[in-house]
């Protein structure tokens, strides 16, 4: 009997096992730390500096841990003065920074003006390897730091446009004239950093000292991130809460289950597949808010046939043969809104958003599509290709019932095709060489809510993003103007400038694009801020 | 004996150095992996360039692959585009994939073989049948059913175990994970041995050890199932290399952050040092659990003899 022994031995062993964490995994459905918001995670993608995070899931941390000289109020989008006591100009391009007494890192070392220069200048320089540099680019002496050719190397090491005053002023001067510039300055890019990131770098990324309403106490990479509300913070923006946990999950389907087991409290981020149901399955727990974020199809004007004014009237042909309701409906649950113009509901009225403005183009109306195509010649070599990346996003879905929109317009099942593209890094690697030869997806998360965000840096000409080659001079003269001009007025006349990219429709919009999050009873409070991410301080533990 | 395991250890060496510049190559014809780190916009000439030359992305493709052999053997399997060393991402990762690893092998042996001796004994009897039936089953569903479906059962349905495993991953945690894991090498395990035992019961050696007189658990336990196992030992060694690169789905579904987790993250964001790092270690897996298979033979069949 011995083989058998063993053998009733292991199958006993397995099934005490499995009793055993049964028994105890009963009671691991526990509620956490009391007063602590616990909170979904992903892996940053790059390491946790101001000026090298460009994705939410560093974001969030930084919004925690940093406030800069503005910070955006979660409700309204607006700037408004966080560390800055005032910032100051006469011209719109020379700019007097005074900061506020009494601010602190939570290490005890006083918040400077040189902690801002010594920040944005880290930032600037090329090399350093910081994704985020361009948002210096405004800043007198960018060029000579982070040359703009491949290779070249930097001239100085520090922006001639920044200048310290003394410990609480110091002046900037912008290259060009840029009005709304001090509005630019909320985002994470523009933190200060205290003295002990330039001496011990390596060290402060293990954990990292900020001045915002979260002090980092421990931080295991890859896995989890304990904050606690930092007791000296002097911003207005207090937590509410004793502090966060961020937990880093695989996969935000397991961050969703989680949240119904009670293990979590905010998951930001439902996913696709669970939209249909969060409202239910969460009790109405449930976060659906705009976002910063538009889709919109770009064309390639750099190519002859998507040249002229036939090809513009076809562009428009194009727009109004995409059923946008029925698409967002259908595939994102609510979770998209329809375009309507080429910026974003997060600006407000008073910043610049505009329902209606692209008025018919962006409406669906198959027969006037069919008509406009028909009149300008017909699609460019009989049909027209719709490309994207396929990794993420669930773009494949939309990126068909686009096509099926297009093809039922025109009754041609052959008019639009699909040409996917497998990785994200390759499908930008051909935008850039200008390979792209029909309609490709666009998307812009924008870095600062401004108008001016949504129109320069993808339709000036040349500008950093311009993928589609669009240059117009019209355009160009009223951004100019635009940025010279001061309040409403610059507003008034980027609306202008977005009227003429809407008359020459370099890029269809599509959809704006929202933020999703969903809550445990335990909190409330919850809402996410223009860049998707939750404002954990807002957030109240039971 | 000896000469042979050292012609076997020969012969890895190029196994292991053509594997690996194929691995290399695939994941850097990928695409420009730098282009993907600027998010939805165009970055900027001169940090993309910065960036290139510091992870090596600027040397022709026969360079980089000597530079990465010739640091591998140092130890240095690179950095993450994260900013951390690929080893420090392995010492996470193998310890929680290896125990989940051998959860699922266990589980898959104990159970797999006791299912397959059982209805091989009984064959074309209810027993049988329902095992075939049941292993129908379990083959063809797939594991991201199986995974989501008993998490959110007894995860949240009835709350029996925690849904997601926490960062330290431990035996207890690991058990839901490795039996969805073990299901589908289970259902093949129970099938090699119906057949492989249904097959031996009739031959002569046997026949001759109940002529013997040996009581019946012997025979089966000795002379039967020894004979059978060689099928199912092949089956493991190759398993112990796909449960753990193959794990990818279950990891993520039960948040484990185990090999198949980096490699899919390290697939998605185009992180090729964690790719070529993972998949490395994972050949080398591969090659030893052949090794050791094949020298079990010997072991279970005295006429396996190498020379």
């Amino acid at each position: 009997m011995r083989t058998a022994t063993r053998f009733t031995g292991a199958v006993v062993a397995v099934v005490v096992l499995a009793t055993a964490t049964a028994a105890c995994g009963g009671g691991a459905a526990g509620s956490g730390e009391s007063g602590v918001v616990r909170a979904s995670w992903g892996d940053p993608q790059h390491p946790l500096e101001p000026a090298n995070t460009n994705e939410v899931q560093g974001g969030k941390v930084l919004d925690m841990i940093f406030r800069g000289l503005k910070r955006y109020d979660p409700r309204t989008g607006r700037a408004v003065n966080a560390v800055a006591e005032s910032i100051e100009t006469d011209d719109q391009q020379n700019f007097t920074v005074t900061l506020e007494k009494g601010w602190e890192f939570s290490d005890g070392t006083p918040v400077t003006a040189k902690s801002f220069v010594d920040a944005w200048n880290y930032g600037a320089l090329v090399t350093n390897n910081q994704v985020n540099s361009y948002f210096f680019q405004y800043i007198e002496g960018y060029d000579d730091v982070h040359p703009a050719k491949e290779g070249a190397k930097p001239t100085a090491r520090t922006m001639s446009g920044l200048t310290v005053k003394d410990d609480h002023t110091f002046t900037v001067k912008l290259g060009q004239k840029f009005s709304q510039w001090p509005e630019t300055l909320g985002y994470n890019a523009y933190a200060p950093l205290p003295e002990s990131f330039f001496t011990d770098r390596e060290a402060w990324l293990r954990k990292p000292v900020g001045n915002g309403p979260y002090k980092v106490d421990s931080y295991t990479r890859g896995q989890s991130m304990k904050l606690s509300r930092n007791e000296n913070y002097s911003g207005e923006d207090k937590a509410r809460n004793e502090g966060v946990e961020l937990k880093v999950y695989t996969d935000t389907n397991t961050a969703y289950t989680d949240l119904q087991a009670g293990n979590l409290d905010v998951a930001d981020d439902i996913p696709a597949s669970q939209l249909k149901n969060a409202e239910r399955d969460l009790d109405g727990r449930y976060v659906n808010q705009p976002a910063g974020i538009l889709q919109t199809l770009t064309f390639p004007l750099y190519r002859k046939e998507w040249q002229g004014e036939d090809a513009r009237r076809i562009r428009q042909g194009l727009s109004m043969a995409i059923d946008r309701e029925r698409i967002t409906e259908r595939i994102y649950h609510g979770t998209r809104i329809p375009a309507t113009d080429l910026t974003s509901p997060v600006l407000g009225a008073e910043g610049g958003y505009t329902e209606g403005l692209c008025g018919r183009t962006c409406a669906y109306d198959p027969k006037r599509a069919r008509r406009l195509i028909e009149e300008a010649g017909g699609l460019p070599g009989g049909s027209v290709t719709l490309t994207s990346n396929v990794d993420t996003g669930s773009h494949r879905q939309w990126l068909d019932a686009v096509c099926n929109s297009v093809n039922n317009a025109l009754g041609d099942n052959d008019a639009c095709k699909v040409r996917p593209v497998g990785t994200f890094a390759d499908y930008r690697r051909d935008i850039a060489a200008k390979e792209m030869k029909g309609m490709f997806r666009a998307g812009w998360q924008m870095d600062y809510p401004l108008i001016q965000n949504f129109l320069q840096p993808l339709y000036y000409t040349d500008a950093s993003s311009n993928d589609s080659g669009y240059s117009s001079e019209k355009f160009d003269g009223l951004v100019d103007r635009a940025n010279a001009a001061e309040g409403p007025e610059a507003v008034e006349t980027f609306r202008e400038a977005q009227k003429v990219v809407l008359r020459d429709l370099p890029a269809i919009p599509l959809w704006y694009q929202n933020g999703t999050a969903g809550y445990s009873e335990r909190v409330k409070g919850v809402r996410l801020n223009a860049f998707s991410v939750p404002v954990f301080t807002d957030i109240e533990v039971a | 004996m000896g000469r042979y395991v050292i012609r076997r250890l020969l012969q890895t060496v190029p196994v292991f150095i053509g594997t690996t510049f194929l691995i290399f190559v695939m994941v850097y014809a990928l695409g420009d992996p730098v282009a993907g780190l600027f998010g939805d916009r165009a970055p900027d000439p001169g940090t993309a360039a910065r960036l290139r030359e510091e992870f090596g992305l600027d040397k022709p493709l026969w360079q980089q692959y000597l530079l990465y052999l010739g640091k591998i053997f140092t130890g240095d399997f690179g950095t993450a585009f994260n900013g951390r060393p690929v080893t420090e991402l392995m010492a996470t990762a193998f310890p929680a994939t290896v125990r989940l690893m051998l959860i699922a092998l266990v589980i898959e042996m104990v159970i797999g073989v006791l299912l397959g001796v059982v209805s091989g004994l009984r064959r074309g009897r209810g027993i049988d049948t329902s095992v075939l039936l049941l292993t129908l089953l379990v083959i063809s569903v797939p594991t991201f059913v199986t995974g989501a479906t008993l998490q959110f059962l007894l995860g949240v349905k009835w709350p029996l175990v925690n849904p997601a495993v926490s960062t330290r991953a431990t035996f207890g945690e690991l058990l839901l994970p490795g039996l969805v894991l073990a299901l589908v090498s289970l259902a093949y395990i129970a099938r090699l041995t119906r057949t492989s035992v249904a097959e031996n019961a009739r031959a002569d050696y046997v026949r001759t050890a109940v002529a013997k007189g040996l009581p019946r658990h012997r025979v089966v336990t000795h002379h039967l199932l020894r004979n059978s196992l060689i099928p199912v030992i092949t089956f493991l060694g190759t398993d112990i290399g796909s449960l753990m690169a193959g794990a990818l789905v279950t990891e993520r579904i039960f948040n484990i952050q185990g090999v198949g987790y980096h490699l899919y993250q390290g697939v998605l964001r185009q992180n090729s040092p964690t790719v070529v790092g993972f998949v490395t270690i994972l050949v080398l897996v591969f090659l030893a659990a052949n090794l050791l298979v094949d020298l079990l033979y010997a072991v279970l069949d005295p006429r396996i003899r190498y020379a």
